[in-house]
């Protein structure tokens, strides 16, 4: 049910992102999505890409420190409101948001990926009371 | 402008015959009364009776910072412990403090070296001073504090902390010296003129040290103050701030040498070097009770000139500082070792001995930052895991070292590795 994330820690210097594209396109890797998140001294990169394993072997080799973490990957509806019915499911089970990214260009379906305090009930509630308001997780 | 003038301007051959005369006595003492000493002196075939005058000192070993600490807390003392009556303690380089002791003598000799430089900076019994230095286990506060009363001035302790306060109390009270680091009063300076009242202040006098500053830092003072500057120099080991200071001719630093004997060694060969060349300083204290030392390796570098000084002084001079023969880095007066920046993360065991320490100094404050390599164990991809662990590693250090200093975390390898000797400090001072 849950999908394989990359980080990586990136120092805030110059050129230093494009030596990650360079790694993962010298892996043929190719990337779903991704959110860098910053902080004044340092970003971490986090991804979905095609090959998790190979990605996180790659950079390492490049001397990047690369973990791989297991997130949600949630499709639902494109519709207002259904963010709302997927925080509330959260919500009754005390699950707090570590951090999520997602973006809708489809005019059917917007995908996000979470991460929960706790992914395995988040995914066992979607699969039991998601499926009223079309929320489903999927393995990427 | 001489508080004792029988002393700080004896003849070369009077204070050659003083010097011989406690010297005898020191070796006597240490070589009954501290069995580290006595080894020591039997292990290279000396007996106290070989000891006849101050030419012979050359002939005693060496003590370092390390024979402190190997004979922690009390070990190198030479009275009874009914006999101390307060010790003060520093930093060393494993975390371990070195614990330093006084008798009753030793503090009124103290204060009677830190009264004849205040005296020297031109301070006098209608003075009063503030002594913004810690007041604690560090010697800084209480020594200058002790010396101030000596003198009969009236002494404010203020310590460190808060600067508003001080410069307030400066003006309340017309306060015409301090006695802090000379970083804080630089900072003190830029307060006072934050606060626009340069104009209002009563201060005529500044003696600064505990932390290594150049000529044109001292003339910035001067100048930004509209006072005089000067230098006091001293380190725990030996007795405090008050083993030598510099005059208003400000040409190096008067040692009292009528209680410490300086000489100036090469630190490869451990051989005495020429006056005016620069070598690692060594004190023998002449008149200490509780902690006599014995040819004790400063590691400060500076050189020595025993000519007359223009102030009618006779006593030696040493030189502002060259810098030091070890990696010791005085950081807001505080002594710090890198190594002790090492055992504190390595003993954290969530990170890697790759460190890098940069030291610099911003509004005249000294900074520090410590670069610390993220290595994947401990590695989470959450930033509030992240920043904790930077949390984590300021709070360990700062145990460790006493003071706070700025984490920053890096990507593996990130820090230069180096062939030979590790490269861990930046200090971006210029301090020399």
């Amino acid at each position: 049910m849950l999908t394989k994330q990359v980080s990586v820690f990136v120092e805030n210097k110059k050129g230093r992102m494009e030596q990650v594209s360079k790694c993962l396109s010298d892996g043929n890797i190719n990337i779903a999505s991704m959110i860098l998140a910053d902080t004044s001294e340092y970003g971490l990169l986090r991804m979905i890409v095609s090959d998790a394993p190979k990605a996180k072997e790659v950079l390492e080799a490049a001397g990047f420190s690369a973990i791989i973490t297991k997130v949600l990957v949630v499709k639902f509806p494109n519709i207002a409101g259904t963010l709302d019915k997927l925080m509330g499911l959260f919500n009754e089970l005390d699950l707090s948001i570590e951090y999520m990214y997602g973006i809708s260009t489809s005019a059917d379906s917007a995908t996000l990926v979470v991460k929960t305090s706790d992914n395995d009930a988040a995914a066992k509630v979607i699969s039991e009371k998601g499926a009223e308001s079309d929320i489903s997780v999927i393995c990427m | 402008m001489i508080w004792n003038e029988a002393k700080e301007c004896m003849s070369r051959d009077e204070m050659a015959a003083l010097q011989s005369a406690r010297l005898v006595k020191t070796v006597n003492r240490v070589y009954h009364n501290v069995e580290f000493y006595r080894k020591k002196m039997q292990k290279v075939g000396i007996e106290p009776g070989d000891i006849k005058g101050i030419e012979d000192i050359t002939k005693l070993p060496y003590t370092t910072k390390a024979d402190l600490r190997d004979n922690y807390p009390f070990g190198l003392f030479a009275v009874p412990k009914s006999e101390i009556v307060r010790v003060h303690a520093s930093s060393g380089t494993t975390g371990k403090a070195t614990v330093v002791g006084y008798t009753r003598r030793d503090i009124d000799i103290w204060a009677e070296c830190v009264a004849r430089i205040l005296y020297m900076a031109g301070l006098r019994r209608e003075d009063i001073i503030q002594v913004a230095y810690g007041y604690g286990l560090f010697t800084g506060g209480l020594g200058l504090h002790y010396g101030a009363e000596n003198l009969g001035a009236t002494v404010v302790p203020m310590s460190t902390g808060n600067t508003k306060k001080l410069i307030t109390m400066m003006l309340d009270f017309e306060a015409t010296g301090i006695a802090c680091t000379p970083s804080y009063l630089l900072h003190i300076a830029e307060t006072i003129k934050e606060m626009g009242v340069r104009d209002q202040i009563k201060l005529k006098t500044a003696v600064c040290g505990a932390e290594p500053w150049t000529e044109q830092m001292r003339l910035q003072i001067e100048e930004e103050l509209g006072i005089n500057a000067h230098d006091i120099y001293g380190l725990s080991e030996i007795m405090g701030p008050g083993v030598a200071a510099d005059c208003e001719f400000h040409k190096g630093l008067h040692v009292h040498e009528d209680h410490f004997f300086p000489e100036i060694i090469a630190p490869d060969t451990l051989e005495p070097v020429a006056p005016g060349e620069v070598g690692e300083l060594v004190f023998t204290t002449l008149t200490k009770e509780g902690l006599p030392m014995i040819r004790y390796r400063t590691k400060d570098l500076t050189s020595i000139t025993y000519d007359k000084c223009e102030c009618g002084r006779t006593t030696a001079r040493i030189s502002r500082f060259k810098g030091r023969s070890d990696d010791m880095l005085v950081i807001r007066g505080v002594n710090v070792f890198p190594s002790q920046v090492e055992a504190a993360l390595l003993e954290m065991g969530e990170t890697t001995p790759h460190y890098m320490m940069i030291v610099d100094r911003v509004n005249n404050l000294d900074t520090l930052e410590i670069k610390v390599e993220v290595e994947e164990k401990f590695f989470t991809d959450e930033i509030k895991q992240l920043e904790q662990l930077s949390k984590k590693i300021g709070h360990v250090i700062h145990q460790a070292l006493g003071i706070q200093a700025k984490i920053t975390l890096v990507e593996p390898k990130s820090i230069e590795r180096s062939m030979g000797k590790a490269v861990h400090v930046i200090d971006n001072r210029n301090l020399v």
